[in-house]
């Protein structure tokens, strides 16, 4: 299996490719959804009466293919390639490592087929039902032995520190799925969870909030690690930083869950615990964003001419922006405005379409010619139509959610001078159309973008091998 | 001791650990070794140099702008 000699290694590519393919299929499915449903919003009459196309069905059918079907999937494919890249190693495991690729595709097919038809847990990003749960278990088990047996018979005498994010991502989403899935099951697709009350609150939610921080936070930052040094060419700015980074991002994310739980029956030293380790939890985030956009320090003028590049930094200014935004909405005052209002869902887009997806579609562009035997895309000037429509479509995303949730949240504590609230539900409802339209306009952008990364990557894979060229430095 | 007073020497302890991880990762006989391993993601292009475009990560090359 493990043939290499001293030149090249027999790197098992064709599990990263296909991850690599999938991830791009899912992002357009998973972004479609999500369009669709911002339409709903607006005009209700788009779910046809038919139950599984109504919006409580397919909402988490939209977080799910997003998250553990495109963004996981970008993960997979990323970790097994700069696994085996800075350890100068195949990866371990063989077939093993195909399971995990059909596995995982299993598990989303699972979940599109089972939540439009009703069956969920009712856990907010754990909505799948107790087998697929076990299945999700299988797999990502198989994960870690399939990475860390890599990283085991590594030929470098160091871990490149992209896969201790890899890594850790993997270790704490396998303990936060199993923990926070234990239920009951009662019928072949139905289960209740074992824990209840304010506890179950708060394990869902140190799930919740440790799905962001390992699964959409610490493996995205893995890819950060490798991608953005590789594709500016020159190292990342301090690595003794991004150990740093590292150790404290770890110990510290996985405290803040119970801010999503303020003013709740959850414990006030509980809330105040998370309140206060989510804003500690500023300095790790900031310090590994200013590591990676530094690392472009001396080479800013690639920006101008490489649009890869530019996804990837762009990528870190959104994180840079949302995970300022995150802690100051963690502080209880603030939240008491912000929660449950429209400003959650224009954070959470910001760093998932912002950071997550950005990172990703730059580290995909990347890796596709490589992957296939190419010098470059099929066509940079699409990957830089790419960028501005994505771009443009987060923005007008973020922002329209912004003023909405402000406006909602004031209008929802307005009170009149006898003590009565000033404003009906329905009206702040109506006052936040304008803005749902807004918001489906740039849905639509992220999509159209999507669709033209799918375009560009199938006219590359399908391009004569080595036929594309890279562009001449001279 | 009781259970509140093995929690704050505990989080002491963590605090303690982290400041060493910070003194160890800055401390300058690391320096070069980190550099190396910051650049060793480059190592594998200059063995196999099907394109020109990798180098190891200092490169003082001017490019144009053409795209």
């Amino acid at each position: 299996m493990t043939t290499s000699n001293t030149s090249a290694v027999d790197y098992n590519f064709d599990v990263v490719r296909q991850f690599t393919v999938m991830t791009v299929i899912w992002g357009i499915f998973g972004t479609l959804v999500g369009v669709l449903i911002a339409a709903q919003l607006i005009w209700p009459a788009l779910n046809f009466d038919t139950p599984w196309l109504t919006y409580s069905r397919l909402r988490p059918l939209h977080t799910n293919v997003v998250i553990f079907a495109f963004g996981t999937s970008a993960l997979f494919a990323t970790s097994y390639y700069v696994v085996q890249r800075t350890c100068q190693t195949r990866l371990f495991g063989g077939k093993l490592a195909a399971f995990t690729f059909w596995g995982w595709q299993a598990v989303i097919v699972a979940a599109v087929i089972s939540l439009p038809l009703g069956y969920t847990s009712s856990k907010e990003y754990a909505e799948l039902e107790w087998p697929i749960d076990i299945l999700i278990a299988v797999v990502w088990i198989s994960y870690a032995v399939v990475f860390f047996g890599t990283l085991v018979k590594r030929k470098t005498s160091h871990i490149y520190v992209a896969n201790w994010f890899f890594g850790a991502f993997i270790l704490v989403i396998m303990v936060l799925h199993i923990g926070n899935s234990m239920a009951i099951p009662i019928s072949a697709m139905k289960s209740y969870s074992i824990y209840s009350g304010a506890i179950d609150a708060m394990m869902q939610w140190w799930y919740g909030h440790n799905a962001v921080g390992f699964l959409l936070t610490a493996g995205f930052l893995g890819m950060m690690y490798y991608f953005v040094p590789k594709q500016a060419e020159r190292p990342v700015y301090s690595y003794r930083l991004s150990i740093v980074h590292f150790w404290a991002l770890i110990s510290l994310y996985i405290w803040a869950g119970p801010h999503h739980l303020h003013y709740t029956a959850l414990p006030d030293w509980v809330q105040t615990v998370g309140m206060t380790m989510s804003i500690v939890l500023f300095l790790p985030s900031w310090g590994g964003m200013i590591n990676g956009i530094m690392t472009l320090s001396g080479a800013w003028h690639k920006l101008r001419t490489d649009p890869i590049l530019r996804f990837l930094i762009v990528s870190l200014s959104f994180y840079g922006m949302s995970t300022f935004e995150g802690p100051m909405m963690a502080i209880k005052s603030v939240n008491a405005l912000s929660h449950y209002t429209d400003w959650t869902i224009g954070h959470v887009h910001s760093g998932a379409l912002g950071w997550v997806a950005m990172i990703s579609i730059g580290a995909m562009y990347h890796l596709i010619p490589i992957l296939f035997n190419q010098g470059r895309m099929y066509s940079i000037r699409l990957i830089n139509v790419h960028f501005w429509i994505h771009t443009s479509g987060v923005i007008l995303y973020i922002v329209a959610m912004w003023i909405s949730g402000v406006m909602q949240g004031l209008m929802w504590r307005a009170v009149n001078t006898d003590g009565t609230l000033t404003y009906s539900f329905v009206e702040s409802l109506t006052a936040s159309y304008p803005f749902y339209f807004i918001r489906f306009i740039g849905g639509v952008l992220v999509v159209s973008g999507f669709i033209l990364m799918g375009y560009n990557m199938f006219k590359t894979i399908y391009a004569k091998d080595g036929s594309l060229q890279p562009v001449e430095e001279t | 001791m009781d259970y509140g007073t093995l929690r704050g020497l505990v989080a002491l302890l963590i605090f303690a650990l982290f400041i060493i991880i910070v003194m160890w990762s800055y401390s300058k006989k690391r320096s070069a070794a980190f550099q190396d391993i910051a650049n060793s993601i480059f190592e594998e292009d200059e063995l196999n140099k099907q394109t020109k475009q990798s180098h190891l990560g200092i490169n003082n090359k001017q490019e144009t702008n053409n795209v």
